[in-house]
């Protein structure tokens, strides 16, 4: 078991490795902005859901209300930008460090809560932000902030001539949430976060500071989170409250894990690969009428493959993986 | 107002909160009831309020319906039942939102006039507008017919049991899909009543749904799940927090005292006020 679990792990590393230097080389090929633009939105997406399956998945607390942490990696990088000249690479770490904190001290209280009562808590502190930063005058209120053009540059993260370097940050975040996942999953945290997962009680009886390893999840997932939002920002040049903070943002950042595979390592960037494509694609061919075709068939979709695949497509891997096993 | 919350919650008090199942499509149900009552009007010019027992009769096929074909298969998931019962019911609501966009257009739609519409009844000098009124009315209706369901008939105790162990519920002949697309009708129909209540004095449109259904769930939870007085509770306090926030704070930050009272409430009791889950 222990050697197959360490066979398993090189394995996931090599794939993950030789993945990540084919995506890579995908930008050589393809040169459509369109199709680039997806791609970064495809890669952006995975990460976040990588992060929000390290405290969802992993460690069991299923929070529908992450667009904060994203809302405050945007706009610390954003405000520190425009307000103070701060460079985005540092607001970037503000925002995530912040974000950490914030998790950590709303997961005093929340942590207590169970089920319904945790995930409902979690889309209200979400709400509350949305609506304090649609409120705050010196923070654009619900207008907004417009990051200024200073041209092209790697210190200021800014580029509008190409899409490249976005292509490749986003993709470096990728493989970073990835790995960070990769590596807590064999570590002292990743058993723990199973077992509070699994059972509180026993974890608790058998040595497992249930509270601490639930404000870890928490605060890791926070941090990427931040950062995904910080790139974001810089990405799009342009925040309002809406557009960084809304619900539908928890939704988005939970989607890919829950149709991949909930808790498992490849289930975000599987359910972000063919999720957030479609999403892009269907919106923009049959969604132009503005009559809501778009609409049904997105919502059909994920109907359908919860319905038939409730432990995500991972599942399906597994599954005949286990078959090639019998035989 | 916190009456109407009671009433728009009382549905999702019973699906949500008695049988324990997710459902995320709630405020579209809202939206789907308002617009039966707003077509109702438009060609058959039967005013809202009679209208009502018809929208409440058709959203109890609905939600029966919506039940049989997807939430029952939702139920079956033996791993994270949890999240697989938020996201169908999640891509419901997208679908739902979908289909009244493009067969009743994103317009915002109002009916301009009928019997309580606008109208205005003095109480000992203070003036009530008589749509809230009568919607206070029924959802006081609704909660004590629905108390009494619950709690005096064979069906209510069947629901309880049902949620509790669909196994042992099963060995003594109660079949749960029929009690459960029972309960889901029930749900969906007084969600009807609250649609074709609110289709006097709001806007009718596709998205209408979604500002109520956060609301709707901080009643539920805030009262405590698995208790229908506690939803009743809930409706009133959050309609009174919002009334005194909305005095002491900017109109555009009136939720974000429903949202404290919410959080507050729970970090001193985790089950909601009545909860027993």
């Amino acid at each position: 078991m222990d050697k197959n679990f360490a066979a398993r792990r090189r394995r996931d590393l090599i794939i993950a490795a030789v993945l990540a230097a084919l995506a890579a080389l995908v930008p050589l090929f393809v040169k459509d902005v369109y199709v680039q633009n997806i791609l970064i939105l495809t890669l952006m997406y995975a990460a976040l859901s990588q992060s929000w399956n390290i405290l969802s998945g992993y460690c069991g607390q299923i929070s529908l209300g992450h667009a904060l942490y994203f809302g405050i990696g945007a706009y610390t990088t954003e405000l520190l930008f425009t307000k103070f000249g701060v460079l985005p690479w540092f607001g970037m770490l503000a925002g995530g460090m912040i974000a950490a904190v914030i998790a950590m001290a709303l997961g005093y209280p929340f942590f207590r809560l169970r089920g319904h009562y945790f995930v409902i808590a979690t889309i209200v502190i979400a709400e509350i932000g949305l609506l304090l930063f649609q409120n705050w005058e010196w923070a654009g209120a619900a207008m907004g902030i417009t990051v200024p053009v200073r041209g092209d540059s790697w210190l200021k993260f800014q580029f509008l001539r190409s899409k490249l370097p976005y292509f490749y940050f986003a993709l470096a975040l990728c493989c970073l949430a990835w790995f960070v996942t990769w590596w807590l999953e064999d570590s002292k945290w990743g058993f723990w976060w199973r077992a509070v997962k699994d059972n509180p009680e026993a974890a608790e009886s058998l040595g497992v500071v249930v509270f601490n390893s639930k404000m870890g999840a928490a605060a890791v997932s926070a941090f990427l989170v931040a950062i995904g939002g910080a790139f974001y920002a810089q990405f799009l040049a342009y925040i309002d409250p809406e557009s960084v903070m809304g619900f539908q943002f928890s939704l988005l950042m939970a989607l890919p894990a829950v149709l991949g595979g909930i808790g498992t390592l490849w289930g975000p960037v599987l359910g972000a690969a063919i999720l957030i494509p479609m999403t892009e694609l269907t919106r923009s061919f049959i969604g132009g009428s503005g009559r809501g075709v778009d609409l049904i068939v997105y919502g059909t979709l994920i109907v359908l493959i919860s319905l038939a695949l409730p432990q995500g497509l991972v599942s399906l891997f597994s599954r005949s993986k286990a078959k090639g096993a019998t035989r | 107002m916190g009456l109407l919350y009671g009433l728009i919650a009382v549905g999702l008090a019973l699906i949500f909160g008695l049988m324990d199942v997710t459902n995320f499509a709630h405020g579209e149900f809202l939206m789907i009831a308002m617009y039966v009552s707003f077509f109702l009007f438009t060609f058959f010019a039967i005013d809202p309020l009679l209208s009502a027992p018809l929208v409440a009769a058709a959203m109890f096929v609905f939600g029966a319906v919506i039940y049989l074909l997807i939430v029952r298969f939702a139920m079956r998931a033996k791993t994270n039942a949890g999240m697989v019962q938020i996201f169908t019911t999640f891509g419901l609501a997208i679908v739902l939102r979908g289909l009244a966009q493009f067969f009743f257009t994103p317009d915002y739609r109002s009916i301009p006039q009928s019997w309580l519409g606008g109208k205005t009844i003095s109480f000992a000098g203070i003036f009530l507008p008589e749509p809230q009124l009568v919607g206070a009315l029924v959802s006081i209706a609704a909660f004590a017919g629905l108390y009494f369901f619950i709690h005096r008939t064979d069906f209510g105790r069947a629901l309880e049991a049902t949620r509790e162990d669909p196994g042992a519920v099963a060995l003594v002949g109660i079949d749960k899909n029929r009690v459960f697309a029972f309960g889901w009708g029930l749900g969906a129909g007084l969600v009807g009543l609250a649609g074709a209540i609110m289709a006097v004095f709001f806007y009718i449109y596709p998205d209408v749904g979604a500002s109520f259904a956060l609301i709707a769930y901080v009643t539920v939870a805030l009262g405590g799940f698995g208790s229908v007085f506690g939803a009743f509770a809930g409706g009133i306090i959050v309609g009174l927090v919002e009334a005194m926030t909305a005095l002491m704070l900017p109109p555009s930050l009136k939720s974000v005292g429903i949202y404290a009272v919410y959080l507050l409430v729970v970090f001193i009791r985790p089950r909601g006020l009545f909860g027993s889950m």
